[in-house]
């Protein structure tokens, strides 16, 4: 294990440190004072354990394959942009687009999150990225989803019982959404449709939430006692016939 | 009701067969992808539905006795001069359709073409010209961003450079390959121009559809794109390339997103994007982590972190009326090349109006923004490139003489390997097999071929370009660069000489 006090160091100095530490191999690297400094483990490819003391600044693991990152506090905004694999788990509260484009990983987020987290994300193959809201989730969370799962449980915000706020999943076109609890239907888009839990959900819900609850000392089974509602996408092609060809050879 | 659509009367093209020549062969039935050309096997003959025909030549390339003529239909709209035939026949389209109206290519619209009003300078008497084929002309070009000064250690030694330059594109020929997703065009063709930017030096562009495993060997001449759909950004993808293309905006729809549909998205091509088969491929339109100046400096970094610092970050714009500040903003960003992208430039998709309406001309847009960032004191920040309608390598003098430092070109690299224009490229039916992942279509690019051909174009722009820089008494490109002395405006208004920076003819 390596520590590094990152106090007063410019994020640049810090995370070429950090490349240095994990080129050499180190497995674990602990962050102590750490007050702003963006693109923590940015584009890093490999598994390795980076605890983070203080405010993760913005697009936290960006990027990344591999590591997992545990905040001990805040997170800024985009963490876990175009994140590919590993996990980041946030002890506190996470600001806007968290999760933009995630293809893989896990994003676990104790508290509330800011607007448009999980924009854009999609699954791939074996790929499933999972984002978990401890709190509640700000406006347009999942907007043109593509894939992958997000939980919203409402608990342990500012604000517990609200799960999210306005234009939820507008333009989701793939993945589901899990919310603990349900959202009165004009704060979702048009795209989406309440759909029952399968036998499947319910054992990937017990696993994620029992993970989650590990990571921050919850009681899962408090957790997992409410009724979940799913949303998936109503139709993979939402603007299917909002366009005609300027030929003669499609005609309707 | 009983009624046809007025839109079934007016077709845009005629196919004429010289019958004593016809030889029923049948190969432009089997070459038109558009089911136009027909066989009726009882009356042993060929014919065309002419209401399907789209005029892309592809029969008449193939036809081995040269029977067919393909020719703009007489039979048109009634003429009227302020209703023109494209505008009825899209009202009447849009009457039976209720939808917005898609087409590809570039702009389509008799607007002003700068190019064609503006002329080069040349050496007489006072000055000597340069003969390129018998003296040195140096063409290549680097992007990235130029340091304030440079400080040597001894200024006598040779390269003992003690500013370290941040990293460089090298251009051998100042004319690159722009943004096309792999699944806009099919890998053939991505192959081609991969393979003609390793030959000639200079470099392609992957679009937002990712770099298919097979082409990670030309990464080297490879531009990747990082677009707001984000498709087939990893780590490694970021890596592949030499440098990094921050989509923001594109000539041909500035301030709409992209959209692959469905049904386009077949095996090969969700695997490069990592999207599950057949799924809707959707770029919105803002990337949704940048709505300011600082959050893009935030996405150019963080591609720089995961990078580290070795690669140039380039970002993409539409040119729009307020460019010039926009360009400025990148530049303070820490992008290392601006690409400006002219109301010209092409696309895959687009809706008419959009294409036709949305953007400036990319004359104005290089002139205003080299200008800006001059004044500013920081055109040396960053290199510019422009794209968006450059037809021939006059065009590119003249652009790298108004204050470009590079091109991009599109439509000229899909015309080498037989594109003509018809402007189908959101079908996916390209009788040429360029804008189509059909198996059997896409087999008419043969990327040798290809490769060869969009090399040739480079090569003999490149030639090109060197006789009209000899012809100025210039022996590198580099000195022409922003040197508008050496351009004069035939045809153009004060105002629009004004913003070129350039002097009437005869001045």
């Amino acid at each position: 294990m390596v520590e590094i006090d990152a106090k007063g160091i410019h994020y640049r100095v810090l995370n070429d440190r950090i490349r240095e530490l994990v080129d050499r191999g180190e497995d674990h690297i602990v962050l102590r004072n750490v007050n702003g400094q963006r693109y923590i483990g940015d584009g890093i490819t490999r598994e390795v354990k980076i605890d983070i003391y203080g405010v993760a600044g913005g697009d936290l693991g960006a990027f990344m394959n591999g590591p997992r990152i545990t905040v001990y506090g805040n997170a800024q905004d985009g963490a876990g942009n175009t994140m590919n694999g590993g996990k980041i788990v946030v002890h506190g509260m996470a600001g806007d687009v968290c999760g933009y484009g995630m293809r893989g990983g896990k994003l676990y987020i104790l508290r509330d999150c800011g607007y448009r987290v999980g924009i854009h994300m999609k699954g791939y193959k074996h790929l499933i990225p999972t984002i978990v809201i401890g709190g509640t989730a700000g406006e347009f969370l999942c907007e043109y989803m593509a894939g992958g799962r997000v939980i919203v449980l409402g608990m342990f915000g500012r604000t517990p019982g609200v799960l999210t706020g306005d234009y939820l999943a507008t333009g989701m076109h793939g993945g589901s959404i899990f919310l603990r609890g349900r959202v009165d239907r004009h704060f979702m888009g048009k795209e989406v449709g309440e759909v029952p839990l399968t036998e499947e959900d319910r054992r990937f819900l017990r696993e994620t939430i029992k993970d989650f609850a590990r990571e921050f000392e919850l009681n899962a089974e408090e957790i997992l006692d409410a009724e979940f509602t799913k949303l998936i996408p109503v139709t993979h092609r939402p603007y299917g016939s909002l366009y005609t060809m300027d030929s003669p050879i499609i005609r309707s | 009701m009983l009624y046809n659509s007025p839109y079934d009367w007016y077709y845009d093209f005629t196919v004429e067969r010289d019958y004593d020549r016809c030889i029923r062969c049948l190969a432009c039935v089997t070459q038109c992808s558009y089911e136009a050309t027909r066989y009726d096997e009882e009356r042993d003959l060929v014919y065309t539905l002419d209401d399907h025909c789209v005029g892309c030549h592809r029969c008449d390339a193939f036809c081995p006795t040269d029977c067919i003529t393909v020719r703009p239909t007489e039979r048109n709209v009634r003429p009227n001069n302020n209703w023109s035939p494209v505008h009825v026949k899209a009202l009447y389209k849009q009457a039976s359709t209720g939808a917005i109206i898609v087409t590809g290519m570039g702009n389509n619209k008799p607007f002003k073409n700068y190019w064609d009003h503006i002329v080069l300078d040349a050496c007489q008497v006072t000055n000597p010209s340069i003969d390129p084929l018998r003296e040195p002309m140096e063409l290549r070009t680097y992007l990235g961003r130029k340091p304030d000064n440079i400080n040597a250690i001894d200024p006598r030694a040779k390269a003992s450079l003690k500013t370290t330059l941040g990293p460089q594109l090298i251009l051998e020929v100042p004319v690159m390959f722009t943004a096309m997703s792999y699944g806009s065009i099919n890998y053939y063709v991505c192959e081609s121009l991969a393979r003609a930017a390793v030959e000639v030096g200079t470099y392609w562009n992957t679009g937002e559809g990712g770099l298919p495993r097979s082409l990670y060997q030309y990464g080297h001449r490879t531009i990747v794109q990082c677009a707001s759909g984000r498709f087939g950004v990893s780590p490694e993808y970021l890596n592949a390339g030499a440098a990094i293309e921050i989509k923001i905006g594109q000539g041909a729809k500035p301030g709409i997103g992209g959209h692959l549909p469905g049904n386009k998205v077949l095996k090969r091509i969700s695997e490069t994007r990592m999207i599950p088969e057949g799924s809707d491929a959707l770029s919105p339109a803002p990337h949704h982590d940048i709505y300011s100046i600082e959050d893009l400096r935030q996405l150019i970094y963080a591609l720089k972190e995961a990078t580290r610092y070795e690669k140039p970050v380039a970002v993409k714009i539409a040119a729009v009326h307020n460019s010039a500040a926009i360009a400025s903003g990148i530049v303070r960003a820490g992008a290392d090349i601006v690409v400006l992208d002219g109301f010209r430039g092409g696309t895959g998709a687009a809706p008419k109006v959009i294409r036709d309406n949305v953007g400036i001309p990319i004359e104005l847009a290089i002139a205003a923004v080299d200008q800006r960032l001059r004044e500013e004191g920081i055109r040396n920040h960053a290199a510019l490139v422009a794209a968006g309608g450059f037809r021939d390598s006059s065009d590119v003098i003249k652009a790298i003489a108004l204050g470009a430092d590079a091109v991009y070109i599109g439509t000229p690299a899909l015309m080498t390997m037989g594109c003509t224009l018809c402007m189908q490229c959101p079908t996916g039916k390209c009788a040429w097999g360029i804008t189509t992942n059909d198996p059997k279509l896409m087999k008419r690019v043969n990327p040798d071929i290809g490769a060869e051909r969009a090399a040739n174009l480079l090569k003999a722009w490149a030639h090109e370009i060197q006789e009209m820089l000899g012809l100025m008494g210039i022996n590198a490109i580099e000195s022409l660069r922003g040197n508008r002395d050496r351009l004069r405006g035939v045809g153009l208004e004060d105002w629009e000489l004004e913003i070129l920076g350039i002097k009437p003819a005869g001045a």
